[in-house]
């Protein structure tokens, strides 16, 4: 009986979910109401985690609940630890959902709500969730080891390599891109300026709080940090409306882009329980409670989807960013569907803290799910905007045109109705001087945010609502600034440290400062041509930064096949080589179109030449010519960069495939890594209380 | 009802790491108390400089 109730319940579910996909695949014309796809999520996900996750655990990855896991074996009560399954699965949370998945399906969202949807939830489900379950399981069985040193253990040094280089350049593009969207989102508007330059000190006194006024109570002093952030929101708008003060906070991109330079060199240099630990105590719990509280607002208000499921920039003339459906959306949304930067935490960090083997397929997998959720409702709350409107914020001046009045004429004639008024009217309401070619996805997020929020939960704070979506995505989004320059920084230290041992300490003053002004003048370089660029500079990073994030992933992959391979699971192996003969796909061939490709949109190469052809015609205005010498070296030094991602990802692809048929022909290959069965001591309870 | 609000109140504290020192407090009680040259145990202060220093190793945030 008992078993009959639960087949028919998860029949419901399969067919649940296959009537709101099939209703918000097959509609056309007609909006739809955003539940359908909140709909259609829950239930591919509660059937891809009940079955094919739990099939990957018990026959794939066999998953061992007897088996000590490092964090009992090597248990030191800081970094190994066994740690309660629920909140193991919150620091994964954490740590993983960055503003990725708030950025991709917000640019993505150009070719329509459905085809980044629809791979938000298949590249989850098949791909992302995946490669994040069996990461976290093979670093699990090597004592946590970083993805770097697994690649180096099981593939060879080349594979190592390539990990650790590739890891070190997304960090750079990645810091550049997000960076950038925070300067897009601050530029002449001072509200938003003055509530993100707010967040510093606040972070600051926090820090001071926890490490000396009252050590260790991180959660009195979050609370009062929270408190402190919902005033600065506050505080920001009367800023605003005070004539002397908000001249101090009403900038240019370039001065904001140079403030975020020093800011982020001060912020790797500095101990980091004084500015990134508490910076990241508040941002957690903001972001947490934001989604949340976007989750329950679109549930109570089942907003109507009015971006059409397709629009013609499937064609590859999109004004947010160049090239085709294929592949382009596939490396737009990186984070939210598969994200290689993800095999970093579930390898390392993660693994640590696991108390039994049963918990992988919940935090590794479940996490992915729920972070696929939140890509979900960033998806939501851009095409809950009207496409006119959604448009004007997101198209660059260089592709609308710099005037209101031309920037509305060229929309208009793609078929979406807006009006200057009408613009006029939303930046009003939303406490901004304008909202025409924000590019960067967080103003149309926070628009969207605010809309949603402001009919949920009262119409006339709907400036502050977008103010306090600002906040909270730049609050995160320096987090990871923060976060990454450290990381990069350590990680030059350590290659440093091969060629000289005093440059490998990371304590020693001057090798901190050399290596972070590397890394920060790394990031900050590709920050400032893409603040000069009058094609808002998003349209070129972002794609970059997926075909990097993706070239993660497919080493990721490279190593979970080559380790299946070789422990005599052949027959499993599509389990992870066919998202990886996926990734390998798309990022070739948008490798491929963004060296080769003859539109200038698109190609690097093409763009360069079309530069410099136009340079020495003299056609350029002067402001355009000034800045395009440089433009046209970043452009190639992209395409070389692109170039250099996908050789590696061939590189270790070739390495493992070698690696694999030498086992299957029965020649000698580097031996398992895996640390030898140890029954587990753990009493049960304890753990899980 | 009582006893899930603390249970509730009990991994709020657990995740945001507001009761790693004394977490800490019971690692070592447990595991160094038996030997006779075990250095004491780090201060509330102390404890919560190296606690941060080691949570910020490597990759803790991502995209």
């Amino acid at each position: 009986m008992h078993k009959t109730l639960k087949l028919i319940i998860w029949l419901a579910v399969g067919l649940l979910g296959t009537f709101a996909l099939s209703t918000i695949a097959l509609n056309r014309g007609e909006s739809i109401n955003a539940l359908w796809l909140i709909t259609a999520a829950v239930c591919i996900y509660a059937i891809a985690y009940r079955f094919y996750a739990a099939w990957i655990a018990a026959k794939v990855l066999l998953i061992d609940e007897t088996r000590a896991t490092p964090a009992e074996r090597l248990d030191n009560g800081r970094d190994y630890m066994p740690t309660n399954k629920w909140i193991v699965f919150g620091h994964h949370f954490a740590a993983i959902a960055g503003p990725g998945p708030l950025v991709g399906p917000t640019l993505a969202a150009q070719f329509g709500y459905l085809p980044g949807t629809l791979w938000i939830l298949i590249g989850a489900v098949l791909g992302g969730a995946v490669q994040d379950m069996v990461t976290l399981f093979f670093s699990t069985r090597r004592d946590g080891r970083s993805l770097g040193q697994m690649a180096r253990d099981e593939i060879g040094v080349i594979g190592g390599t390539a990990a650790l280089i590739g890891t070190f350049l997304i960090m750079i593009i990645l810091i550049a891109v997000l960076g950038l969207v925070v300067v897009n989102a601050m530029k002449h508007s001072p509200w938003a300026t003055s509530t993100v330059a707010a967040t510093i000190p606040i972070a600051m006194l926090i820090g001071i709080y926890m490490r000396n006024i009252r050590p260790g109570r991180v959660l009195e002093a979050s609370a009062i940090g929270v408190v402190l952030l919902l005033l600065s929101v506050l505080a920001g708008g009367w800023i605003d409306h005070n004539a002397t003060l908000r001249v101090f906070f009403d900038h240019d991109g370039l001065p904001l882009a140079y403030a975020i330079i020093v800011y982020g060199f001060a912020a790797a240099v500095l101990p980091v329980w004084l500015l990134l630990a508490p910076r990241d105590y508040l941002s957690t719990y903001m972001k947490l409670g934001t989604i949340i509280l976007l989750a329950v607002a679109i549930v109570i208000l089942r907003p109507d989807i009015h971006m059409p499921a397709i629009t013609q920039f499937t064609d590859g003339t999109g004004p947010i960013f160049g090239g085709k459906l294929f592949p382009f959306v596939f490396i737009t949304i990186a984070c939210g569907a598969i994200s290689g930067f993800h095999a970093l935490i579930a390898s390392g960090t993660t693994p640590k803290l696991l108390a039994n083997e049963r918990d992988i397929r919940m935090i590794g997998y479940g996490a992915m799910l729920l972070e696929s959720f939140v890509a979900i409702m960033a998806m939501i709350a851009a095409t809950v905007l009207e496409p006119g409107v959604f448009f004007a914020i997101n198209s660059p001046a260089g592709v609308v045109g710099k005037e209101a009045i031309d920037a509305v004429a060229k929309i208009n004639s793609w078929g979406y109705a807006v009006t200057v008024e009408q613009m006029n009217q939303l930046a009003k309401d939303m406490g901004e001087s304008s909202l025409f070619a924000r590019t960067g996805g967080a103003p149309s997020l926070a628009v969207g945010m605010a809309s949603i929020f402001g009919s949920a939960f009262g119409k006339h704070l709907l400036a502050l609502w977008y103010h306090f979506a600002i906040m909270f995505e730049a609050i995160f989004i320096l987090t990871t600034l923060d976060a990454g320059t450290r990381v990069g920084r350590f990680m030059l230290q350590d290659m440093l440290g091969n060629f000289n041992k005093k440059l490998g300490e990371t304590s020693y003053l001057p090798s901190v400062i050399f290596t972070s002004a590397i890394v920060v003048g790394g990031w900050g370089y590709f920050l400032y041509i893409g603040v000069i660029d009058p094609n808002g500079g998003v349209n070129i990073l972002w794609p970059l930064f997926g075909i990097a994030n993706q070239m993660l992933a497919a080493i990721a992959l490279c190593v979970a096949t080559g380790i299946l391979v070789k422990s005599g699971k052949l027959k499993y192996a599509w389990v992870t080589g066919l998202p990886l003969a996926w990734l390998v796909t798309i990022t070739t061939t948008a490798a491929y179109q963004k060296i080769f490709s003859e539109d200038i949109r698109v190609g690097f190469f093409a763009a360069a030449n079309d530069l410099s052809a136009k340079l020495a015609a003299g056609v350029l205005p002067a402001d355009k010519a000034a800045v395009a010498p440089q433009l046209i070296f970043n452009q190639q030094l992209d395409a070389y960069l692109t170039l250099f991602f996908v050789v590696m990802l061939w590189i270790v692809m070739m390495d493992m495939l070698l690696v694999c048929s030498r086992h299957l022909s029965g020649k000698p290959v580097l031996i398992s890594s895996e640390v030898p069965h140890t029954e587990t001591q753990l009493d049960d309870n304890w753990v899980r209380d | 009802m009582l006893k899930t609000l603390i249970h509730c109140w009990h991994i709020i504290r657990q995740l945001s790491g507001d009761n790693a020192y004394d977490q800490y407090l019971k690692h070592h009680n447990e595991f160094h108390i038996s030997s006779i040259d075990t250095p004491p145990a780090l201060s509330r202060k102390d404890f919560f400089k190296l606690y941060q220093d080691s949570q910020w190793q490597g990759v803790k945030r991502c995209c």
